[in-house]
């Protein structure tokens, strides 16, 4: 056992915080919540794939680094320790790469690694749609086949980021007639195709930020296709472990808690700063040893990837475990500001950069998005307790 | 970063819980705690002979040089088995502070007795106050001729009505800062003036209330540096700590175990209750606080066992422990419904020493003052 980084760990996390202190100290962003999923940068991302760090752990024949998951859990904690405006690039370098590595062909390979790699795919993630969610193999969506090309029909919602996107990754039935799950295919293309259409939802914080995506008999070459035909959902359930597995599980609104901190520092009630305050003093410790707790479990999920191990429960457990905390982070920041916790970020006396505020709410969808808390504890249940009603 | 177990420790952990498997049914477990001593002598002689007691002593105290992780590796066993008696109070109340501090002739005079299970110790610091912090000492010990008069009475003391010594913490000196004039001394626990009786717990565990009344103590029984104890008591409280975090993961692990079985034979509306999502999600819950408990007490124990300095690692492990406990054993009770609510079912030997744990050295609020002072708050 050893909980220790290694020296270049420790080094290349240096590197990181560096480049990142580097970045805000010239004024080219400020940190955010949500940053990774929700700033939009294209310059940021190419500075971060000029640094190679993009595809850090994809096999160095692709042009990857070949560089552990550690090593990756390292970049992206720091990434959203400093709320770095990285949602260009994450959904591709998280499981997009990783996915083509694993599933594609050479062609494929060839094609679409460097195109990640430069940070130039921004990639939405095309699987829910309207009677879709949680069962998402019930999904409507079709791809017939026509040629050598797949027409598709159909709808997805909830598409992170779908407003900036240039590629999505799909999932679609391929086999009508075949069981749910068994007829369901993935597919990567660009689509500034015709046929697909945008249209973006306003989310509860008054951002647009997911999307609806419409296709409407769009034609996409069969080399598009990831993987094995109708093996799709089974491909999935494997990247869904990668998906969930990231520090964003557990740190998209770190910049919350930093200004927590500082905020109960500086502000004064009865006289006295609220870090005085027992009770305020016993609500961030608590909320410290949580994250602390959870940074153990995201590491753990870290350790055996380099093990070459697939993580399945234990990514579920950091996931639901991460995604709670961040509720309860946003909650008790909510409840330390008081009256001023309502005071939206455009209000000229919104506390804590208006942070509370935004991811009071915007919090709400981490328990749903990449799978809800109640189906990943059902996952829990079943794969790693054996608990079913046989 | 590696969180796989050593072979080694793989080893020792399946030998422990194989031995206390054997020796400690709960039956046997309910009758030592009906005992007033609190522990079986013939047991605590094997566990002797294998080597427990001076697991991490240098072999030339008769230990086998284990590390600390090992020992910790030991202690969740012995959780997980509930195991009565006088080990941690004398391991590591007694000895680990004494290879820790102690002289070179205090370390041979008292190690190899603790290793060969001939000597039994334990700790007398927290008093009425039960506060773990320095101003909670209020025990004196005024300078004598050709040593000190202790005076003072301490609470809360593990198996001091059959510790052979005590290691009891004393003020020496009044200085302006409660941390400054403590000094630790070796006492005779028969050493006229002590008088010792048992407290009433919930884990049944012995407890006691220990008074000193003019108890005479040689200089050269003093541990460490006169007036300067408090750095080592602050040692002893942080690897105690870890050390009771290591216990509880054993106790809830067990636990947690012993749900999901039951989930799994027990049967209502014609199913086992485990394929209903509701107990299946509580298991989950169970689990992951478990998990948390394991992955944060393994983190200090490691820390410790390399010798890091480790704060606050050990105060967010117990704070913790300390608050999941309660979580996982009401949900244990929840799913076991009334027949875990019996004195006769296995579950509440659990219920009882997960509580008693949660106290010990520590509770959720006193680490998570720990934690804010460590934060710069
Ligand atoms: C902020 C945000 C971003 C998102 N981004 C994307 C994206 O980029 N791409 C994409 O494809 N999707 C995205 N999603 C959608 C997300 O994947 C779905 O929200 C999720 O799969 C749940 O589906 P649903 O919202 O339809 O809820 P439902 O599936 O209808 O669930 C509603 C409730 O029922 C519970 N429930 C459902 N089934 C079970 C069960 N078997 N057992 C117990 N409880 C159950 C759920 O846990 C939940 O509490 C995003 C969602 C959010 C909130």
């Amino acid at each position: 056992m050893n909980f220790k980084f290694t020296d270049e760990q420790v080094k290349f996390r240096q590197e990181v915080r560096d480049f990142l202190e580097g970045e805000i100290k010239q004024g080219l962003w400020q940190p955010t919540c949500d940053a990774w999923i929700m700033a939009h940068d294209p310059e940021f991302t190419r500075r971060v794939s000029a640094k190679g760090w993009i595809g850090l752990t994809w096999p160095k024949e692709y042009g990857g680094q070949g560089r552990s998951f550690i090593d990756r859990l390292i970049l992206t904690e720091e990434m959203l320790r400093y709320g770095a405006p990285a949602a260009c690039h994450w959904f591709a370098d998280r499981q997009i790469g990783g996915a083509i590595v694993h599933y594609g062909t050479d062609e494929q390979k060839e094609e679409i690694l460097p195109i990640i790699m430069k940070g130039e795919a921004y990639v939405g993630l095309g699987m829910s749609e309207p009677d879709a969610g949680s069962d998402l193999a019930s999904l409507k969506t079709r791809a017939t086949e026509d040629g050598d090309d797949f027409i598709i029909d159909g709808q997805k919602t909830w598409t992170s980021g779908g407003s900036n996107m240039n590629w999505i990754y799909l999932v679609a039935r391929t086999d009508p007639e075949a069981p749910k799950a068994r007829g369901i295919s993935e597919f990567f293309f660009r689509t500034d195709l015709p046929g697909v259409s945008v249209s973006p939802i306003v989310d509860i914080t008054g951002g647009v930020h997911f999307n609806e995506v419409f296709f409407d008999n769009v034609r996409i070459p069969k080399t598009c296709l990831i993987g094995e035909k109708n093996r799709g959902f089974y491909q999935i359930l494997n990247q869904l472990d990668f998906e969930r597995s990231g520090m964003e599980r557990l740190m998209a609104n770190y910049p919350l808690f930093e200004a927590l901190i500082q905020y109960v520092k500086e502000t004064k009630r009865n006289g006295k700063p609220l870090a005085e305050d027992p009770v305020v003093r016993s609500k961030i410790a608590q909320l410290k040893i949580e994250l602390e707790v959870g940074r153990l479990y995201m590491y753990r999920v870290g350790v055996i990837m380099d093990e070459g191990r697939a993580p399945n429960w234990e990514s579920s457990m950091s996931k639901a475990y991460g995604t709670a905390f961040e509720q309860r982070l946003a909650t008790a920041a909510i409840e330390i500001a008081g009256l001023y916790g309502q005071l939206s970020p455009a209000s000229r006396l919104t506390p804590m950069r208006g942070m509370a505020y935004h991811s009071y709410l915007s919090s709400k969808g981490y328990s749903l998005q990449a799978g809800s808390s109640e189906v990943l504890k059902n996952i829990i249940a079943g794969r790693k307790l054996e608990l079913s009603a046989k | 970063m590696d969180l796989v177990l050593t072979e080694e420790q793989e080893m020792l952990k399946k030998m422990a819980s194989d031995f206390l498997t054997d020796k400690f049914p709960k039956t046997v477990v309910k009758e030592i705690e009906e005992t007033e001593s609190g522990y079986s002598p013939e047991i605590w002689k094997e566990m002797a002979e294998l080597g427990w007691m001076g697991l991490v002593f240098p072999e030339e105290y008769g230990g086998v040089d284990m590390s600390f992780l090992d020992l910790a590796m030991l202690l969740e066993e012995m959780g997980r088995a509930c195991l009565p008696g006088p080990y941690f109070s004398t391991v590591m109340l007694g000895g680990l502070p004494i290879l820790d501090a102690g002289s070179d002739k205090q370390k041979q005079e008292y190690l190899p007795g603790i290793a060969s299970g001939k000597t039994i110790f334990t700790l007398a610091l927290t008093e009425a106050s039960a506060r773990y912090d320095a101003a909670g000492v209020e025990a004196k010990a005024t300078a004598d001729m050709d040593g000190y008069i202790l005076n003072g009475t301490k609470l809360f003391v593990p198996d001091a009505h059959i510790a052979d010594y005590m290691l009891c913490v004393a003020r020496t000196s009044d200085e302006a800062k409660p941390e400054d004039g403590i000094t630790i001394f070796i006492v005779d626990a028969k050493s006229p003036g002590i008088s010792c009786s048992l407290l009433k717990t919930i884990a049944n565990d012995k407890l006691c209330e220990v008074v000193f009344d003019q108890v005479k103590v040689p200089k050269e029984n003093i541990l460490g540096e006169p007036d300067k104890g408090w750095a080592e008591v602050k040692k002893i409280v942080e690897r105690a700590a870890a050390a009771k975090c290591c216990d509880m993961v054993g106790c809830l692990q067990e636990a947690l175990d012993m749900t999901v079985a039951y989930a799994k034979e027990r049967k209502q509306y014609d199913q086992p209750i485990g394929g209903f999502q509701v107990i299946q999600h509580y298991c989950v819950d169970m689990f992951t606080d478990v998990e948390g408990a394991r992955l944060s007490a393994y983190q200090a124990a490691w820390m410790i066992s390399e010798g890091l300095p480790c704060t606050q690692e050990v105060a967010i492990a117990k704070a913790w422990a300390s608050f999941a406990s309660p979580r996982v054993m009401a949900l244990a009770h929840q799913i076991h419904g009334a027949i875990g609510c019996t004195i006769d079912h296995d579950l509440q030997y659990y219920t009882r020493r997960a509580s008693a744990d949660g106290v010990t050295f520590g509770d959720a609020n006193f680490y998570r003052e720990v934690v804010a002072r460590e934060m710069g708050l």
